[in-house]
């Protein structure tokens, strides 16, 4: 009796490395893909990285921190905060908005509505900055009512909020809508009925839920305000001092050869994308977490959420 | 039918008014504004705009380079989402984190990053230099950028199929009879194909777009290394804007098939999924159950 208990059990356990075998591949394949995905990756992301602390640090840490003292570098750093200021927070709140309209009802052209809310992901920025010169600048077609009442938003920084809330536009309401969806309305509707008010239902019920979620999109949504170039650069119109971002900034830097100043500037901007997807990492964790618990369902925020 | 099914919750209206307010003031009365703009160009003097020698060999440039970037990016992000799916080593969960660094770093940095690298003193562009190759400020540096920024898109696709991918499915061929080569052409292959797909068209249309990396690494050369959003550029600072207009007319056609291509591919790629996955579980407990009624 023993011995063939004993005997299955080695039977099962030979089954078991065969079957390993047969659904993975040798050693030698395994080693050989790891290593050129190591090589891809250090060519096109790890080197990237290290060249901009290197060449930042490469004339010490005095000129490093010089490279920020200067006015021009300050005043991007300050617009750059301003931009992503104005912008984050009214795409969080058309972010709710839409997801909330979205997600807890059904109604016609929904889909559409969907579809237009991720238009701005696929215009190319160059392209998002040039639209609003079509309808602000002076050629523009509001343009000549514009300044007839002196008021200026292409060259200036009006034009760069608008531009920038353009290309971030879809990022938070993008995160929201599947977790959204994916909770339902009945505990929504349990509140209500126990006579909390909508906003009551809000704030204690659906926020909580989507926290994470949130947190998430505006962490995206931030990155790519601070760091957006091409839809800026264009209606922007390069004033020194006064409508320079940072990116606009590097760029100027960059072309006057000052490349220890370009790259000062540029690591500030690589530290906030590490920064980023540190956090990314830890919502995701944090999300995970929360689910494993019995009734979680599951509100990981999406892998795909960068994406289109 | 009516516009709204009935729902206890409120907030629809407000919330739906202000999204509509929204998206038209900020997205679509500006994109119509283009086309209107547009319109004040005569047809022939639209085509003459956009088939322009310089405006050709831009978009050569640009879908040719993009085509590139986006068959490498496939090529790897296949085998990056297969590697930190399926196997374990040191510094995974760093390498996995750090595949969305294109998404997170700014454009501009990686622009100034990946021109430094690959220009002639540059720490991989010297030794390509010796064997004759100019990276920088030549179309394979605009290749080199424009594979960077769409490095995550099949990783990111991919990824997800991969991990719901049943291990069952790859047991049955191995017991088949199938290699290990024959199970992955025939077996993982085809489930994962459609998610490739989608991540491959993003890419491919992300880096259409692109503007920020490529500036920097091109050089910028009229007919030779101008990409179609720099020559979009190019047209506004000479204060052409008919012929910026018109241009980006093309582009916005052109994003909006893509945009609705992905759609209908993510669509596709969904369906696959969820209808490869289900009868082979069902099938699964098909097989099962003799197993235990012998038993």
């Amino acid at each position: 009796m023993a011995a063939s208990i004993s005997l299955h059990l080695i039977g099962s356990a030979q089954l078991a490395a065969r079957a390993r075998v047969a659904t993975s591949e040798s050693r030698l394949v395994r080693w050989t893909l790891i290593f050129v995905a190591f090589l891809f990756l250090v060519f096109f992301l790890f080197m990237p990285l290290a060249i901009v602390f290197t060449s930042a640090l490469s004339k010490g840490l005095s000129t490093y921190f010089a490279a920020f003292r200067e006015p021009d570098a300050l005043s991007a750093i300050r617009l750059t905060l301003l931009a992503a200021g104005i912008a984050v927070p009214l795409n969080l709140i058309f972010g709710i908005a839409a997801s909330w309209a979205i997600a807890k009802f059904d109604f016609l052209g929904k889909s559409l509505l969907v579809t237009l809310i991720d238009l701005p992901f696929s215009v190319s920025p160059v392209v998002s900055g040039l639209i609003y010169v079509l309808l602000f600048g002076l050629q523009g077609l509001l343009g000549p009512w514009l300044a007839a009442h002196d008021i200026k938003i292409i060259f200036a920084v009006p034009g760069i909020v608008l531009a920038t809330i353009f290309v971030t536009f879809p990022f938070v309401a993008r995160e929201l809508i599947p977790l959204i969806q994916a909770q339902g309305i009945e505990e929504e509707e349990a509140a209500l009925t126990l006579g909390a008010s909508g906003w009551q239902t809000f704030w204690r019920v659906t926020l909580p839920n989507i926290k994470w979620g949130l947190l998430y999109g505006v962490i995206l949504c931030n990155a790519r305000a601070m760091g957006e170039f091409g839809a800026v650069s264009v209606v922007s119109g390069h004033i020194r001092g006064r409508t320079n971002t940072m990116p606009l900034h590097i760029e100027i830097l960059y072309n006057e050869y000052q490349f220890q100043a370009a790259f000062a500037v540029a690591s500030l901007l690589a530290l906030l994308a590490l920064v980023t997807l540190i956090a990314k990492s830890a919502v995701e964790w944090k999300a995970k977490q929360e689910n494993s618990q019995p009734h979680g369902r599951d509100l990981t925020p999406d892998h795909q959420g960068f994406l289109l | 039918m009516t516009f709204k099914q009935r729902s206890i919750l409120p907030g629809f209206g407000l919330t739906l008014g202000f999204t509509l307010t929204y998206l038209s003031l900020i997205v679509l009365i500006p994109l119509s504004a283009t086309f209107l703009k547009a319109s004040s160009l005569s047809w022939a003097a639209f085509w003459h705009i956009v088939t322009s020698p310089r405006a050709l060999a831009s978009y050569r440039l640009t879908f040719g380079a993009s085509l590139i970037a986006a068959l490498i990016n496939l090529f790897f992000g296949m085998l990056l989402a297969w590697v930190l799916v399926r196997y374990n080593f040191p510094g995974k969960k760093i390498f996995d984190s750090m595949v969305d660094l294109p998404f997170a770093l700014p454009t501009a940095v990686a622009g100034i990053a990946l021109t430094t690298i690959y220009s002639t003193h540059g720490w991989v562009g010297r030794y390509l230099d010796s064997i004759g190759i100019k990276a920088a400020y030549s179309p394979l540096g605009v290749v080199i950028a424009l594979t960077f920024i769409g490095l995550p898109f099949v990783v990111r696709t991919v990824q997800p199929v991969l991990e719901d991918l049943d291990k069952e499915m790859e047991e049955a061929a191995a017991s088949l009879g199938a290699n290990r080569w024959q199970t992955f052409s025939r077996v993982i292959l085809p489930s994962v194909a459609p998610a490739a797909l989608t991540g491959f068209t993003m890419a491919f249309a992300r880096a259409i777009g692109e503007y920020g990396s490529v500036v920097f690494i091109s050089g910028n050369m009229p007919m030779k290394t101008e990409i179609t959003p720099l020559l979009i550029i190019t047209k506004l600072e000479q204060y052409d804007y008919a012929g910026a207009t018109a241009i980006a007319v093309v582009m916005l056609v052109f994003s909006f098939t893509m945009l609705l291509a992905i759609n209908l591919l993510q669509k596709w790629s969904s369906r696959h999924h969820h209808s490869g996955g289900t009868p082979e579980v069902v099938e699964g407990e098909a097989l099962h159950a003799p197993v235990y009624a012998e038993a």
